[in-house]
């Protein structure tokens, strides 16, 4: 049944179909509201969650390994600054192959300290080791933390999953979402069986030892077989939440209006949104230009990037945040795609929408015809910036 | 050394060590200057040496203290300074009144 | 109450910690931790904080561990813990467990006054059932002896050490006992790794609390300390001989310190047996600051009087 609801609901009632044991999280703008309305979930006994309203967000992600290492399914949210103070333990989680769930409200990093979106957060962890999925709209948001619930706990993936949406844009925007009834959501994630549970209390096991140059190395090249496990799991139990809730998802990247495109935007999360309309608007000019949208970030789908974007003539990479010294994050990990590609694409990189500046159809417009001519080796560009 | 170290696919998930303890694994023995020698005469059974020896060295059975694990035992003499009745000693490594032992 | 032979009778049917772990020789903390372990009936799951004792019993591929264990970091051994216990309560919601199941979490004095105080009090407000154990050694001794906020004014340690300008450790250190007391969790208590059938004791009366339990155990570190290797219990009980360290506890609120030495021991005493305050025993300014430390321990111990008859037992049932 379709419903309108902000993106912060439409999180909030994938979590309560799904139903974990244990939520452990902490306010910030603008995942906030994701919080409160759990812990409405909680005090008016809909769920049979623990909700640990925890002190930080480093004891949020703290409290979520100690709860997943004892067997519990676990989720929490956060953003921006929240996630900085996550991360050390993030790499942890990871290390450990622990599924936990989190949804990340998009928001720029301070300083200055800012509340709205951009990528910066999404991108300080894109190293940490956990799976990241952007999305586009409420209701994308809703079937991604479903459908992540699945990919973290895989047999071979268990790792902790990060389903981005755009702050305020996505999170405050009311939009039409139509949520699964809660027996197929719950149906659909089914039920989790974890390794080595503390709580297994006949069977003592050691989490987290301690490791030397001996061995750390090889539970590291561990760890990197769990997240170069996850494009089958992901296109699986996207494939299966499809069929099941008659969505259009496929692969691990949505091409848009791409396949005879001269030129081309490569995007993540809300903007995609405003860059359909603009393309279309192009074509109707009888411009050859294209979308593509990237859904699955880490890990990157490289060979589906390459084989997406090999037969354009012109691509412009949309990064929402600056990666301090080099070029933006996307733009790096599409230029690594092509580069063994015998035909490639001239590539630029557009820095745009950071802390929360709105990105308009017009200035996408203007990109799409500038890169036409431009001069690939000018280095950084910047969308709607005042010089 | 190296020929006994397992390869990254034969490690368990997440860096777990499941199971219990493996004491086998570490033996602190070979850390030990000085050995404590136990005098099983004078000995009173009060278990002090057991309760407070940090390498779990001292041996009981059935609430009576049986010996020492040499293969864990550093040797740091804590248990011959509580023992009330001086019935542990403690002699340098390779002494003779070690061998006797 | 607990004896000695009921402890090793605990540890006949479960070693909970074994041997085969790389603390240091005559090290003090494996007898704490084995004390608080056996002193608990129920199967227990323990959070240990970065820091000697997990360093030195999870060198993988081994362990020392024979009961389930948890390490993530150095600042979150008390979030940790919640997560496991929230998990647990989760877990029995839902149906899927059954047995009782408590939960113990290790951190040394830099984990717990220091680095992982915030989490500390998080855990301990949002009430929580665990025990929580701070094995205080008085310095960061896994990283080579650096002050923390639990080492005590004038020691030296490698980042207050004795110089020309400033002879160690200028400050006092914080009363963590009492922070966690103004936690108002049901059982917080001072113990000392020489007395350990008072330990047991402890943890006897804590465990039968739900909700969050503190125990801070004064616990000898013969490196850090410069003390030798087989003199860990004798130290330790020195600290409390001369009231250095009170062994009490405060228990729904009720102050009751559990020992009260019947003659003055000077803390000369304890303090000229380590090298740590070996300087103060050099100069007329080490003998000056050796006043004002008995005046500080001397004033501690009033104080404590003092809160023992405004806060006892018999002044709560009035």
């Amino acid at each position: 049944m379709r419903k309108t609801m902000t993106g912060h609901k439409a999180v909030a009632e994938a979590m309560r179909q799904i139903e974990p044991h244990v939520v452990a999280v902490y306010p910030i703008t603008p995942q906030s509201e994701i919080a409160e309305y759990y812990a409405e979930y909680v005090h008016d006994g809909i769920v049979r969650t623990e909700l640990v309203a925890v002190e930080s967000e480093h004891s949020a992600m703290s409290a979520c390994v100690g709860a997943a290492a004892a067997g519990a399914r676990v989720m929490t949210a956060t953003a921006s600054q929240g996630l900085a103070l996550m991360v050390e333990i993030l790499y942890i989680a990871a290390s450990m192959r622990l599924p936990i769930v989190m949804a990340l409200a998009n928001r720029a990093l301070s300083g200055p300290i800012n509340i709205h979106c951009d990528h910066s957060d999404a991108y300080l962890a894109r190293d940490a080791g956990a799976v990241q999925i952007f999305t586009e709209s409420a209701q994308e948001a809703y079937d991604y933390t479903l459908i992540a619930q699945r990919i973290a706990e895989h047999k071979d993936v268990r790792l902790p999953v990060i389903v981005n949406l755009d702050g305020f844009t996505l999170t405050h925007s009311v939009q039409v979402v139509e949520p699964l009834e809660d027996a197929r959501a719950k149906g659909y994630v089914g039920d989790f069986s974890p390794n080595y549970p503390l709580l297994d209390v006949d069977h003592p096991s050691t989490w987290g030892p301690f490791a030397m140059p001996d061995y750390y190395f090889e539970l590291k090249r561990g760890q990197q077989a769990g997240i170069e496990a996850v494009p089958p799991v992901f296109l699986a139990a996207q494939k299966d939440y499809a069929e099941l809730a008659g969505r259009p998802y496929e692969g691990f990247l949505e091409p848009y209006r791409l396949e005879d495109a001269e030129r081309a935007l490569v995007v993540m999360g809300s903007t995609a949104g405003s860059a359909k309309e603009t393309v279309d608007a192009l074509r109707a000019d009888g411009e050859k230009v294209g979308l593509l949208k990237v859904r699955l970030y880490r890990p990157f789908p490289y060979t589906a990037i390459a084989d997406a974007l090999a037969h354009v003539d012109r691509v412009a990479v949309l990064d929402r945040a600056l990666s301090f010294g080099t070029y933006g994050a996307l733009y790096s990990d599409v230029a690594t795609a092509l580069l063994h590609r015998e035909r490639k694409p001239i590539l630029m990189n557009y820095i745009y929408g950071l802390g929360g500046r709105d990105t308009t159809p017009q200035q996408l417009d203007q990109v799409l015809r500038e890169m036409k001519s431009g001069d690939p080796d000018q280095g950084l560009r910047y969308i709607g910036l005042r010089e | 050394m190296a020929a006994k170290l397992k390869g990254w696919k034969d490690l368990p998930m997440g860096g777990v060590v499941p199971g219990g303890a493996t004491p086998e694994l570490n033996k602190t023995g070979s850390w030990r200057a000085e050995r404590p020698i136990w005098n099983e005469e004078k000995c009173i059974q009060c278990l002090q040496c057991w309760l407070h020896c940090p390498d779990d060295s001292i041996m009981i059975k059935e609430q009576k203290m049986t010996g020492m694990d040499y293969d864990h035992c550093k040797g740091c003499g804590v248990c011959a300074g509580i023992c009330p009745v001086d019935a542990i000693d403690m002699v340098p490594e390779g002494s003779a009144a070690c061998a006797r032992r | 109450m607990a004896n000695i032979k009921t402890l090793a009778k605990k540890q006949e049917q479960q070693v909970r910690l074994s041997s085969g772990h790389s603390l240091c020789a005559g090290c003090a903390e494996p007898m704490v931790v084995r004390t608080v372990l056996n002193s608990i009936d129920d199967p227990v799951v323990v959070a240990n904080a970065t820091g000697c004792l997990e360093v030195a019993t999870s060198r993988y591929p081994g362990t020392a561990w024979n009961v389930p264990w948890i390490h993530s970091a150095f600042e979150n051994a008390a979030a940790t813990i919640a997560g496991v216990e929230a998990a647990y309560k989760g877990l029995l919601r839902a149906g899927k467990l059954e047995r009782k199941v408590r939960f113990v979490a290790f951190a040394g004095d830099g984990g717990t006054y220091d680095i992982g105080l915030q989490a500390l009090s998080g855990a301990l407000e949002r009430g929580h059932d665990f025990l929580y154990v701070c094995i205080n050694n008085e310095a960061y001794m896994n990283t080579g002896v650096q002050r923390s906020s639990a080492t005590p004014r004038c020691a030296s340690a490698t980042t207050s050490p004795v110089g020309d300008a400033i002879p160690g450790k200028p400050q006092d250190r914080k009363d963590l006992t009492e922070i966690v007391v103004a936690h108002h969790i049901p059982y917080v208590a001072q113990a000392s790794v020489s007395n350990l059938i008072d330990l047991s004791n402890k943890v006897e009366r804590a465990m039968a609390y739900d909700g969050p339990k503190f125990l801070n155990v004064l616990t000898t570190c013969p490196l850090g300390w410069r003390t030798r290797k087989d003199t860990s219990i004798p130290m330790a009980k020195l600290a409390v001989e001369t009231r250095y360290w009170p062994l009490y506890e405060v228990v729904e609120g009720v102050y009751k310190i559990n020992y009260k030495p019947k003659k003055h021991v000077p803390v000369e005493e304890w303090l000229k047996q380590q090298g740590r305050f070996r300087h103060l025993f050099k100069s007329p300014e080490g003998k000056s600051s050796l006043e004002e430390f008995q005046a500080s321990v001397d004033e501690n111990w009033e104080r404590l009087l003092k809160k023992e008859q405004c806060l006892s037992g018999a002044d709560a049932a009035q």
